[in-house]
């Protein structure tokens, strides 16, 4: 499903300020587009079923909920290997995100992506090495090529990409850290 | 931020149901009442901890454009570049990190064409190259904070 409707725009528009905070949210949604309660309800759960919404809950601010260390950690895996070592990673507790990335030859040799968010630094360190030592020995990769790229500052929390006039932020888009 | 709050973002953030009274049923899950959730996630929301309630979005899905950019900057130019950087809306999170690629931020664009115009003008303004990274394939997207 890559194209809305202008009516799917319009519920999208609707919603990107949030749920509201009333007893029946879907319902308080549907009125400022004239949609039925029951309009919304289907059409979100259709959006849930084929992946077009990850999932509707709270999106919260990690920062402040004390994951002060945000390490990008970036991996160069030979290409045969990089989805068994993609998924493998994927499944770890520690792992909030990881992707694949093209490498940008010569300066960035690194073709797979993780994130790691943290209390502190030492707690994150400690992750990563427990990290290369699993790769290691399930993967057979000897000489493990990887770099952790902590933040030091962060200058943008939100952005935006315009969805009529109004904009999503991308917290409402995973996979943007 | 007391246990009960932190029952409730445990809980939320993996699944407000879309049903006719959803605050009611992850309220019955948590032992509490409707109003007191609601009560509390407006106190959340207000403090800060939440940035918002509502869809996590699959990008590409609802058709638009989404990158990792990494650019590499000079200090002595970093604060002029991050501003240029900051000022286009379709820049998301910008981060400064620990590499001599150190600009590492996210466009997300309405239209995925738009990507390349973006990084096309940033590099004008800027004077300096662009790393695009999109993504080749995702493995895992979770992004789930437990308190």
């Amino acid at each position: 499903m890559a194209d809305l409707s202008a009516r799917e725009m319009e519920l999208v528009a609707a919603i990107q300020g949030g749920l509201p905070l009333v007893p029946r949210p879907y319902a308080a949604i549907g009125k400022k587009i004239g949609m039925s309660e029951q309009q919304v309800i289907k059409q979100l759960a259709d959006w849930q079923a084929d992946g077009t919404i990850r999932r509707m809950g709270v999106i919260v601010r990690h920062h402040e909920l004390g994951y002060r260390a945000n390490a990008m950690v970036v991996w160069n895996i030979p290409d045969e290997q990089v989805q068994e070592v993609g998924r493998l990673l994927g499944k770890q507790k520690v792992v909030t995100l990881c992707y694949q990335r093209p490498r940008r030859l010569p300066d960035w040799p690194y073709n797979l992506f993780c994130m790691i968010h943290g209390q502190d630094r030492d707690v994150v360190l400690g992750h990563v090495e427990t990290l290369a030592v699993l790769l290691s020995e399930q993967c057979d990769l000897s000489g493990l090529d990887f770099k952790v790229l902590f933040s030091r500052r962060r200058f943008k929390q939100r952005g935006a990409c315009s969805i009529k006039e109004k904009s999503v932020t991308p917290q409402q888009i995973a996979g943007s850290c | 931020m007391d246990e009960a709050d932190r029952r409730i973002i445990n809980a939320l953030q993996t699944g407000i149901p879309i049903c006719d009274h959803p605050y009611a049923e992850c309220a019955a899950e948590l032992d509490m009442t409707e109003e007191e959730l609601l009560r509390r996630l407006a106190s959340l929301r207000e403090e800060g901890f939440l940035s918002r309630i509502g869809p996590m979005y699959h990008a590409e899905r609802l058709g638009g454009g989404l990158a990792l950019v990494a650019m590499s900057v000079p200090l002595e130019d970093f604060d002029r570049v991050t501003e240029q950087v900051n000022a286009f809306d379709e820049v998301a999170h910008n981060y400064e990190r620990d590499h001599k690629l150190n600009m590492w931020f996210v466009l997300a664009t309405e239209k995925t064409e738009r990507v390349g115009q973006v990084l096309s003008e940033i590099e004008e303004v800027t004077g300096y190259p662009t790393y695009n990274m999109p993504k080749i394939e995702e493995f895992f997207v979770g992004l789930r904070f437990e308190v």
